[in-house]
């Protein structure tokens, strides 16, 4: 979607028309800066503004100029999220903790589940804190085009902004609960193995699932306000879909790449692995989520594009 | 040496009808199965045009003012200027960095500090952190908060956001700015301190395109007038001129037009006139002479008592005249109708177009109806007064008779 173009999209600061009033002093800073520019041939930049066309633009360059945006949203996500909350950052660590208690009793000590050897708590927790991370970062990225619609409707900025902050704000709550996660591991006299330079690529692919899933569901979510609704059930599904209370063992090994289809098969089971050496090593689930995550992000990319001219007039 | 750093040509957008009751997904899903193919293709739905065919050129260092009733399309040439939403027709080049204030306080979010919504609204509205940073002092100077910078802003009097949200967007330093209605919040000294502000900012040689129902505001700032009407451009030209023919428009009645109104409705005028001294309907009134105006109406029961006030304002918005009697009351007929007359003895207002406000109602107790401009007229020179006939109510509103007498 060519529809706007800025030539050249990062333009220097230097370049900007000096604009304060001509005293003596600033009259010497002003025609230095003449000086200098007149040997420095940018052209202004120009936008041109046009009716959506075109397939596919990412604009990245322009995303990069917004940076600073990004940052300073994800900076409210962070600062909102725990404001007037009497435990605040606790909560973090407490959903995730509280639901480990639930599955060690459910799944572990009652329906006996297997755990590929792993300590129950030690073996929810590794899968919970990902997944924790996943479904917040998801869930806030299906609602961010609808709860910003007033900035959107009032100010102009690259809209993919918009579904990058909360997955990237994500990651602070991800960091609280991976340190929780690593006192468990230690409580329980688990050892990280050489697998754990592993940890970031899983993690990166978490990432990139929940943004992949997220440009779908907020850019549909800014058309039609059901997703909202449809999104935690999705999540509940999806959760039970995902080796989180249970190890992908379970499933056959010739069926496993169909079950990696489901990206966060392959981020958890991995994730999993890279921490505790237990559970399976990367294989053809892995390829297959990686292939999967591949093929969402570029949809969501695609048709996050298509529908961005359309989301202010409709959000 | 200025040149051309908006170009636009034949800009247009077009809505459909009716987005508020946007189908829901069920809606979108239950038509795909009915008719599979149908639905992928264009439905045909009913659409309007926002705006229709507008060009322009501004040149660097203008300050250009829009002006247009309701639903004309000023807004929506102002979102496509700054990228907002994307024209269906046309297109438009811009040269600099655009910033735009479509609203007091974009991206504030109550459960911040000031000082925290002071930076992340800088940030959304394109300022760079460090250019917050530098003239954030500033920024609290003029929104005069200095106590309550680090309160969250959700404790803030509205007065006290409004100032903030302006003190962020007027440290805003793009090269193009494009602002809607914001100069019309806040009390009336920091309406003066705004108007202030927009003055440096257009002297300062950046260029502004204004949007404002205050014709005042853009006749006292603007350079240039764009008059939209119905999604297309009217007029194009010298403030003065546009705003004339503008104001003069408002006061016209026409077809699909209603009165701008409140109050409770117990009182609903339903027509008006303005009478020359001789009792006829006349759009001049002469100078020096008595005037009247007629108006028709309607009143629940025979038994509602109500005053009628009148109003009159030039284009600029200076209220020029009231006239009110509170002890002189009126009433409808059994029939629920009433024709009332209002007559003002000996006008001394200075020639020039006036618009007239309209009043019915019990004084400290209820509004019964409330008309904006529901009527315009000139005031004439005439043989009564002797000024010279290029004096016009620039010079003055009202005219004094003054007796001459050499003491020395």
């Amino acid at each position: 979607m060519a529809s706007v173009t800025t030539r050249p999209p990062d333009e220097p600061a230097s370049n900007t028309r000096p604009t304060e009033t001509l005293s003596p002093r600033n009259a010497l800073a002003a025609a230095e800066r003449a000086f200098s520019e007149s040997h420095v041939t940018h052209s202004p930049v120009i936008v041109r503004i046009e009716p959506p066309h075109g397939w596919f633009d990412l604009r990245l360059r322009e995303l990069w100029a917004y940076r600073e945006l990004l940052y300073f949203f994800i900076w409210r996500d962070v600062k909102v999220r725990y404001k007037q909350t009497v435990i605040g950052v606790a909560w973090v660590v407490l959903q995730p903790l509280l639901t480990m208690g639930v599955f060690t009793l459910f799944f572990g000590r009652l329906a006996k589940l297997p755990s590929d050897g792993l300590p129950y708590p030690v073996f929810y927790f590794s899968a919970l804190v990902p997944w924790t991370y996943f479904a917040t970062a998801l869930q806030s990225c299906t609602n961010v085009v609808v709860e910003n619609q007033r900035v959107i409707t009032k100010v102009y900025f690259p809209r993919l902004v918009l579904p990058i902050s909360p997955v990237l704000a994500g990651l602070v709550d991800f960091a609280i609960g991976f340190a929780v996660l690593l006192v468990v591991i230690a409580l329980y006299h688990q050892r990280p193995t050489a697998a754990i330079v592993w940890l970031p690529a899983f993690l990166f692919l978490a990432l990139l699932t929940a943004l992949g899933v997220g440009l779908w569901m907020s850019a549909l979510n800014a058309l039609y306000r059901d997703v909202r609704y449809i999104v935690p059930f999705l999540m509940q599904f999806w959760l039970f879909a995902s080796p989180v209370a249970y190890p992908s063992s379970l499933v056959p090994a010739r069926y496993r790449w169909l079950y990696g289809l489901n990206p966060m098969a392959g981020v958890i089971e991995g994730f999993r692995w890279a921490l505790t050496g237990h559970g399976q090593p990367p294989g053809p689930q892995l390829a297959a989520s990686a292939a999967a995550v591949v093929l969402i992000l570029l949809g969501g990319l695609l048709f996050f594009q298509r529908m961005e001219g359309a989301i202010a007039d409709r959000v | 040496m200025t040149s051309t750093v908006i170009h636009a040509e034949s800009l247009g957008k077009n809505y459909r009808r009716g987005l508020q009751t946007f189908p829901g997904l069920r809606h979108a899903l239950e038509n795909f199965l009915r008719a599979p193919l149908q639905s992928l293709r264009r439905p045909k739905q009913e659409t309007f045009w926002a705006l229709k065919d507008v060009s322009l050129d501004v040149r660097e260092g203008e300050v250009l003012g829009l002006i247009g009733r309701n639903g004309a399309g000023k807004t929506t040439l102002l979102k496509i200027l700054s990228r907002i939403t994307r024209p269906t027709t046309g297109f438009a080049e811009i040269r600099g960095r655009v910033g735009s204030l479509l609203e007091v306080g974009t991206g504030f979010h109550p459960e911040l500090t000031g000082r925290e919504n002071a930076f992340l609204s800088g940030a959304i509205l394109g300022m760079s952190k460090c250019d917050i940073t530098r003239k954030f002092d500033e920024i609290v100077a003029f929104a005069e908060l200095e106590k309550f910078i680090d309160t969250p802003v959700k404790h803030y009097s509205s007065g006290m956001y409004v100032r903030l949200a302006f003190a962020v967007a007027a440290h805003l330093e793009p090269e193009i700015l494009l602002v809607d209605e914001v100069l019309a919040v806040g009390d009336i000294r920091f309406q003066k301190k705004c108007m202030g502000k927009m003055d440096d900012v257009s002297k300062a040689g950046r260029t502004v395109i204004l949007v404002s129902h205050n014709v005042g505001a853009i006749g006292q700032l603007c350079h240039r007038c764009l008059w939209l009407e119905k999604g297309s451009l009217v007029a194009d030209g010298p403030v003065d001129g546009t705003i004339n023919e503008y104001v003069k428009s408002m006061a016209t009645p026409q077809e699909n037009r209603t009165w701008e109104r409140a109050g409770t409705g117990r009182v609903r005028f339903s027509a008006i006139e303005v009478c020359d001294p001789d009792g006829l309907p006349a759009a001049h009134v002469p100078m020096g002479y008595d005037f009247c105006i007629r108006a028709a109406g309607i009143a629940e029961g025979a038994a509602t008592e109500f005053n009628v006030a009148l109003q009159l304002v030039t284009p600029n918005g200076v209220l020029a005249m009231w006239a009110y009697d509170q002890f002189k009351t009126f009433r409808a007929t059994p029939q629920g109708e009433f024709l009332i007359e209002i007559r003002l003895p000996q006008l001394l207002l200075m020639p020039g177009s006036y618009l007239l406000n309209l009043w019915a109602g019990r004084a400290g107790q209820e509004e019964f109806d409330y008309v904006k401009n529901a009527t315009s007229f000139d005031v004439i020179q005439s043989d009564r007064i002797l000024v010279t006939d290029t004096v016009t109510n620039q010079y003055g509103l009202f005219y004094g008779r003054p007796e001459g007498t050499q003491l020395k």
